[in-house]
């Protein structure tokens, strides 16, 4: 699928929750649950995302071309936001994520339902994705 | 020891007919009706203070002291008149010794900037406790770092109490002690007349952050014997952005001025300046005039109410909901005072959920905590967890709050798990 076609897979899945935010939050702490793990040697200080109130590591792999995310967060919210970025921008190559415009977070609704600490965190592991594709494409493009 | 409470006949408070006072109670949130419980953090503001603040701007706004006209006058008398409600109140010996800050940490630097500025050397300490709050930390760390000063800290043990038997030796080159009175994280009143009188023994000035205690318990200056202490109006029922720090005389007589600007000179040449008398000395530039209002007001409002009212009533509250919440599968109260020695806070953990997580699904039933390590860092090193849920009570709780935070720590925990 196209970074596009995740997104709209998650906007239809909220849509169908509707406006309960209990199923929405059932929905993401399920998700956080099956989050691809971070292998428990990359869960060190460097690999932390700064600006989350809870702890949030992010390794990233890079595979045939394609970026490959894993991460963990002591607090399961917060693996499960982390796990819908993931869904939506693991996989595709460094090109295809830094040109993806990400909308489903609005979309969906989820800013106005978090918390601004807990946006401001998902906005970072935004950026966090979004820089290690950036690192990744001029890597490619020197060698 | 710890400071315990006397025992009141019972609270003849009405805490229906206060909530009334507190538009702000009346709203919603996500549909819920609000259950305010970050007090600790700010307090909601009575129709009382906005009214007076109002009728500030409305009828005598003008810059204090050195106006000639009618509404300056008016001001500066509201203003002053201001001073003296916050001197009865905490009862200083004397108007001039009441300094106007923007707030609890703005009292501190003052302290520690103009104090460390004359009196500490390299190889000096600042004594603080384990429990601070980092306002009662870092002023003292900048200060230490351009004097060479550091800090020592007087120990916390694993229920939250203070350990004070070590006190004498810990004062061994100590030149000010710095430590709060109620612990913001974990709630437990600690036992500053000791420290205070252990330190007055090796003749060491102690500062008291009172930013939690000035709203929960009679504090007399003069009883404890303290030589400085500070607090915040907003945690107090009044206006954010204002506070107060109290000196002994013969303290701030001895200190230089913090900043330079208007009010806080006598007069000014560019060969020489000489500084105005107590408290203006303090007090540089045009002052706060509605928080000094706001605040008076404030304090008339728990004044009104009676502080050993306030006391009793918020007694009996936090300890129903320590048996409350005590009850909830897997709930552990960090820092185990019995209510008579814990003063508006219960941090708390539900099993190994996070903090972050169980007050977002708190928030989303209207129920507003605080999560995190609350500006107390050392505090949740001393126990290992990266934070606690901080449920903190004002006098207009009552045990329908209560109920619903248990509800919906139950909720969150069955939605969680």
């Amino acid at each position: 699928m196209t970074i596009q076609e995740e997104q709209d897979e998650i906007i239809a899945d909220f849509e169908f929750l509707g406006n309960n935010w209990d199923d929405k939050y059932e929905y993401i702490i399920q998700l956080g649950k099956e989050l691809p793990l971070i292998d428990p040697q990359y869960k060190k200080e460097e690999n932390l995302i700064k600006g989350c109130q809870s702890r949030v590591w992010l390794h990233v792999d890079f595979k045939d071309g394609k970026l490959l995310f894993t991460a963990d967060s002591d607090a399961v919210i917060t693996k499960g936001l982390i796990s819908l970025l993931i869904k939506v921008l693991s996989g595709h190559t460094p090109k295809e994520i830094i040109d993806a415009n990400i909308t489903f977070i609005d979309t969906i609704g989820l800013n106005s339902h978090l918390s601004p600490t807990r946006s401001n965190g998902l906005l970072s592991m935004l950026k966090q994705i979004k820089l290690y594709a950036v690192a990744y494409q001029t890597k490619s493009v020197q060698s | 020891m710890q400071d315990s409470l006397t025992i009141q006949p019972p609270s003849t408070l009405d805490i229906e007919v206060i909530r009334k006072d507190f538009p702000i109670l009346s709203r919603e949130v996500y549909g819920h009706p609000l259950v305010y419980l970050d007090n600790a953090a700010t307090t909601q503001k009575p129709e009382q203070v906005l009214a007076a603040m109002d009728e500030y701007y409305h009828t005598i706004n003008a810059n204090v002291h050195r106006g000639v006209h009618y509404l300056s006058q008016r001001a500066t008398d509201a203003y002053e008149a201001a001073r003296h409600t916050v001197a009865e109140f905490i009862n200083a010996r004397h108007t001039h010794e009441i300094i106007f800050t923007r707030g609890t940490s703005e009292a501190i630097n003052l302290v520690s900037t103009v104090f460390g500025k004359k009196f500490l050397k390299p190889g000096d300490h600042v004594l603080v406790s384990a429990v601070e709050h980092h306002s009662n930390i870092v002023p003292w760390q900048l200060i230490g770092e351009e004097k060479g000063a550091t800090l020592k800290v007087i120990p916390v043990d694993e229920n939250g109490d203070l350990v004070i038997d070590e006190l004498d030796h810990l004062l061994k080159g100590v030149k000010i002690v710095a430590v709060n009175y109620v612990s913001n994280s974990l709630g437990g009143i600690n036992p500053v007349r000791e420290i205070i009188a252990a330190a007055h023994r090796h003749g060491i000035p102690v500062l008291v952050d009172a930013a939690q205690a000035v709203q929960h318990l009679t504090v007399d200056v003069q009883e404890l014997d303290a030589d400085f202490l500070a607090f915040s109006s907003h945690k107090l029922y009044g206006p954010t952005g204002f506070g107060i720090l109290y000196g002994k005389e013969e303290w701030l007589n001895q200190l230089p001025p913090y900043q330079g600007g208007g009010e806080m000179i006598k007069t000014v040449s560019f060969e020489k300046t000489t500084y105005n008398d107590l408290p203006y000395k303090f007090e540089a530039g045009t002052p706060d005039m509605a928080g000094a209002i706001g605040l008076a007001a404030a304090i008339n409002y728990v004044q009104n109410l009676g502080l050993d009212n306030i006391q009793q009533a918020e007694h009996s509250l936090i300890s129903y909901a320590i048996d409350t919440l005590t009850q909830i599968e897997d709930f552990r109260l960090i820092g185990k005072f019995d209510a008579s020695h814990r003063a508006g806070v219960i941090s708390f953990l539900v099993g190994n959920i996070h903090p972050f997580d169980l007050g977002e699904i708190l928030d989303k039933q209207g129920i507003a905590v605080r999560t995190g390590h609350h500006c107390a860092q050392p505090v949740m090193d001393r126990y290992c967890i990266p934070g606690t849920v901080r449920a903190s009570l004002a006098i207009y709780n009552n045990r329908t709050d209560i109920d619903r935070l248990a509800a919906g720590i139950k909720k969150a925990a069955k939605l969680l798990a």
